[in-house]
């Protein structure tokens, strides 16, 4: 069917249109350059603002460490209970929302496709099995390799290609998208209750250290030709003086770029941007972490910022879970899996009056103001770790008025406004840049050409927000902007109207995408014995079993590229 | 003959993967790998077996067709105001899935056998958190394992050699370098296999881990025997804790269900917790049957609570002891029930079951179960794993896809498309189809 949506203010980064009243024309599932107008519906959408359909880059959603989480923290669902509707199931939300309303709470907000960002293979049905479930969105998964054995082997052997076809070989059978690397070789130690520190160190029994390990996925991803960067959680975060070590991160793969082409992404960079040497001279280092980032074209970021809440914080990083518990005395829930990763939870409450809680959340605002390209800063609370995805209307308004972050800023400690930049920081970002930072750079980034963008051609995931520039000024009405982008006026999923006034009308089922990475023939059969012997060897199930079927997901969307091998 | 490899077992919680099963004429013929209680039900699941759908008239059941099963079962459902839906410990995860939809539209009460058998310890998990680790971890690392309240050489009998004693491992080169113990108030065969056996006091697994958690941190126990056990022997077992390289705890349900229940998890949790500081340790429930731990896997990532959810206000309510099967049954709120997958009759306290019997009662089962024979409608489904596929969850929670090998009996279909049949009766009954 038709859909015409006349006279909105247009902002389109990836095709240069910066606030353009036009029109969008849709046929089917996909936008396009003309329709016939009188057999379309209309939407008027004069005075209100129309950008492609929201991108997270990175929002843990689903997996048995999410699913975890949720069993964990019951007493978080009580004070958010959703009922059923017509349209709608019914569950609960709040930090870890069930899977139906994680997926209606993304499409009231605008946004159509979502990133999980940190799977081990070995539980990918229960991936795909929740994801199935996650209603209205197009979503993916990043498959972690970063402690995988099997990796570490071979690169230590020096097989880069073979590396390199195991890995095409997981994202195809298990349907990952993206290399995720946290806390490369140190989960291994952990896994023994030990800890290492720095890039440089031997990982026990591996003989290998966490900069290999890097440096050999980073050659592994440009092998594959997969279409995004490796995608880094690096050593040691959430630890005072860590901002060296994400420079050194950034710093050992520099040498691997070519065409200054992104070929890592650091993500939650947040979290590892410390200054100081311990919790009590904790300060900011966003100065050194943007002055790189500036510099070197080879590296894009997202945020990570904390929202001031109760939520729950959740990685792959389980020596890092360990100590948080440590220290606050939390609950704690960690999860080793076999050849592959560790997990961990404990929920924390971010608290304005709390001095690291303080400094955390403007450093996550420093980053994406002193990050000068909006195309290589993007904006997540790394949900739920920073804070819920729901508060993204809020994290926009921070970034769009001085106002709103003065506000929160003479809230804080004198102290963490003494050891952060962002009382200094005068820019506010336009909706341009907003556009950039939630859509059109993420998808850059993630290699998806048909999302982020209006032009004809692209997927017809559309977000409509009621805002109009002409009547307010985004600095001075935040308060409009939380209340404009936390309901959008439409969302356009596949062509659809899938939510009006910010709520759902249309409960839709979206893709789950992955890639297959074509390698030769030669070199698939070349490890085929191998794995078979090291799965037998490893593993508690068997190679057979180890398959996520492509019928299994309710609708798969297999994205192929050529390997350079 | 057809031979399938790899075929997944749909009997415990181990759902050991290595089957090899020969398949002659639509049936299975020869069994390899599984242990007694896979091979038998390999072999034998389909004798004394029902394929016709039953229903209740003059009191007594006779056959009917699955048109007027179905429709009986959706009638009971939407003429009751406050139905429990019960079992899914023996579905796939498919069928879990059709459950809480249904569910969530009568407005009735979902619950699964954790309820009466490992819910305690997964009220320990909102408490306290789990340190836990996959099976594959305990194959590769474990130089002590620990069985606590559980007997699996009875009950998950390929556990030993699989996972814990003595699989191949990439850094236990001498399976003799594991240490095995069982805790327990029996000498169980499990127990007569370990190097240490603790003979504890019925009731008393809260105490030894409290003196275990204080002798951990050189506490001085004022008591002479605590749990029926010399101090000195708790001192000693909570060294053997401490210098381990990588402990492990497998519990079960004399763990769970005795006295003080989630709180002995609690306390367990506490000190893994502890132990963490020293060395590596994990605790991982001995989940009994093939996918209960999936249904609560489901259950929670569907409404945010793992067991007992309650959707009669329209969301998701969960409060063990309020919303839990057995506590509804006896204060006898219920006023009908479907049961799929389960036999609650032959398994719950008296006044429970009663209750059950006296509503209309709907049952959804491969097998003539106990509570089949006393309900109002019975509709046979496919056995899941052997005659459809499905996805379950082993007790590490690590999810497989489970195999069909062979075809099911005529007209006999598979949990989640009876409950698929079900549900769209029930929608139109309601008028909001």
């Amino acid at each position: 069917m038709a859909l015409l949506i006349k006279n909105g203010i247009v902002y389109d980064p990836l095709n240069n249109i910066n606030g353009e009243v036009m029109d969008i024309m849709i046929d089917g599932n996909k936008i396009v350059s003309s329709i016939n107008e009188s057999k379309a519906q209309v939407i008027d959408a004069s005075n209100k603002i129309v950008m492609a359909g929201g991108v997270d880059l990175h929002s843990h959603i689903v997996g048995p460490k999410v699913n975890s989480g949720r069993i964990l923290r019951v007493e978080d669902h009580y004070k958010d209970l959703v009922a059923k509707t017509r349209f709608t199931r019914s569950g609960s939300g709040y930090s870890i929302p069930s899977t139906f309303v994680t997926g209606y709470r993304y499409a009231i907000m605008g946004y159509t496709t979502v990133c999980e960002p940190a799977n081990p293979p070995l539980k990918m049905i229960a991936v795909h099995d929740e994801l199935n479930d996650i209603p209205m969105i197009d979503k993916t998964s990043f498959i972690l390799f970063g402690n995988n054995w099997i990796v570490m082997e071979y690169l230590k052997e020096g097989k880069i290609k073979e590396c390199a076809a195991f890995i095409a070989w997981v994202l195809k059978r298990m349907k990952g998208y993206v290399i995720k690397i946290v806390d490369p070789g140190c989960e291994e130690e952990w896994k023994w209750g030990n800890d290492i520190e720095g890039l440089d160190k031997e990982v026990n029994n591996f003989g290998i250290t966490p900069k290999e390990i890097i440096r050999g996925l980073c050659e592994v991803n440009k092998l594959l030709s997969l279409p995004h960067p490796i995608h880094v959680h690096t050593n040691m975060l959430g630890t005072p003086g860590n901002y060296r070590i994400t420079i050194e991160t950034m710093d050992c793969v520099k040498n691997i770029a070519n065409n200054n082409q992104p070929l890592i992404h650091m993500t939650h960079v947040q979290f590892h941007s410390y200054g100081g040497s311990n919790w009590a001279s904790l300060s900011s280092a966003t100065d050194e972490i943007a002055d790189y980032v500036n510099k070197n074209k080879h590296v894009t970021i997202d945020m990570g910022q904390i929202i001031f809440t109760d939520t729950t914080t959740m990685t792959a990083d389980g020596s890092f879970e360990y100590k948080l518990q440590k220290l606050t005395g939390e609950r704690w829930v960690n999860s080793d899996v076999e050849v592959e990763e560790s997990a961990g939870i404990v929920p924390i409450h971010y608290r304005r009056n709390n001095y690291v809680h303080a400094v955390m959340w403007a450093i996550g605002l420093e980053l994406a103001l002193l990050v000068n390209d909006p195309w290589r800063v993007f904006m997540t609370t790394d949900h739920p770790n920073g804070g819920p995805f729901t508060y993204y209307p809020k994290v926009i308004s921070w970034l769009m008025s001085k106002k709103a972050r003065e506000r929160v800023l003479k809230r804080i400690p004198r102290m963490s406004r003494r050891r952060t930049n962002l009382e200094d920081i005068d820019r506010e970002y336009n909706f341009y840049e907003i556009a950039i930072i939630t859509r059109a750079g993420i998808a850059k980034i993630l290699g998806l050409k048909n999302k982020g963008h209006l032009a004809p051609g692209a997927d017809a995931d559309i977000a409509i927000y009621d805002f109009n520039p002409k009547q307010y000024d985004p600095s001075r009405d935040y308060k409009e902007v939380v209340r404009a982008f936390s309901k959008a006026a439409y969302t356009i999923k596949d062509g659809e109207i899938v939510v009006k006034d910010g709520e759902i009308i249309k409960p839709v089922i979206g893709k789950t995408f992955w890639v297959e990475s074509e390698i030769s023939r030669d070199l698939e059969s070349s490890i085929a014995s191998s794995l078979n012997e090291k799965f037998r060897d490893y593993y508690t199930v068997s190679v057979d079993n180890y398959v996520v079927p492509k019928d299994y997901l309710y609708k798969p969307w297999p994205i192929q590229v050529k390997a350079k091998i | 003959m057809v031979i399938y490899e790899n075929v997944l077992c749909s009997v415990c919680g181990c759902l050991c993967d290595d089957i090899e099963v020969t398949v002659e004429e639509n049936k299975i013929v020869k069994v390899r790998n599984a242990c007694a209680m896979g091979t038998t039900k390999l072999l034998n699941y389909y004798k004394e077996r029902n394929t016709k759908p039953l229903i209740k008239k003059d009191g007594k059941l006779i056959p009917t067709n699955l048109d007027e099963a179905t429709s009986k079962v959706a009638e009971i459902l939407v003429n009751a105001e406050y139905p429990l839906i019960y079992g899914w410990s023996l579905c796939s995860s498919e069928a879990i899935k059709v459950g809480i939809e249904l569910a969530e539209e009568v407005g009735g009460v979902i619950d699964n056998q954790a309820s009466v058998c490992h819910g305690p310890g997964i009220q320990a998990l909102h408490n306290s958190g789990l340190p836990t680790c996959t099976l594959g971890e305990v194959k590769h690392r474990a130089d002590l394992i620990i069985y606590w309240g559980c007997n699996p050489e009875d009950a998950h009998p390929r556990h030993l050699t699989r996972y814990t004693l003595s699989p191949k491992s990439k850094f236990i080169k001498d399976p003799k370098e594991r240490k095995l113990v069982v805790i327990d108030v029996r000498n169980t065969i499990t127990a007569k296999k370990a190097n240490l056996f603790i003979n504890i006091e019925q009731g008393a697994d809260f105490e030894l881990i409290s003196a275990l958690r204080a002798a951990l941190k050189f506490e001085e126990i004022e008591e002479e025997r605590v749990a029926g056990l010399a101090v000195e022997q708790i001192e000693e077992f909570a060294e053997m804790l401490r210098s381990c390289k990588f402990g492990v705890i497998f519990f079960g349900q004399g763990l769970t269900q005795s006295l003080g229940k989630s709180k002995n998890i609690e306390a367990a949790i506490a000190l893994v917790k502890d132990l963490n500081d020293y060395t590596k340790f994990a605790l991982i429930p001995i989940r009994g049957h093939y996918n209960v731990a999936g249904a609560n896997e489901v259950t929670a990532w569907q409404t945010g609570f793992p067991f007992a959810v309650d959707f009669s206000k329209g969301y998701p309510w969960y409060n063990p002891g309020e919303t839990t099967a057995v506590d509804i049954l006896r204060r006898g709120e219920s006023d009908a029930a479907l049961i799929v997958g389960s036999d609650p009759l032959a398994h719950f306290p008296k006044e429970a079951a009663d209750h059950l019997a006296k509503n209309p009662l709907a049952v959804i089962d491969p097998d003539i179960s106990v509570t089949a024979l006393a309900a109002d409608v019975v509709i046979p489904s496919a056995f899941t794993g052997i005659e459809v596929s499905g996805t379950a969850y082993r007790m590490d929670r690590v999810g497989l896809l489970m195999k069909k090998v062979v075809d099911p009996p005529e007209g006999v279909l598979s949990d989640e498309e009876i409950l698929r049949i079900i549900l769209k009766k029930v929608r139109i009954l309601k008028g909001v189809a």
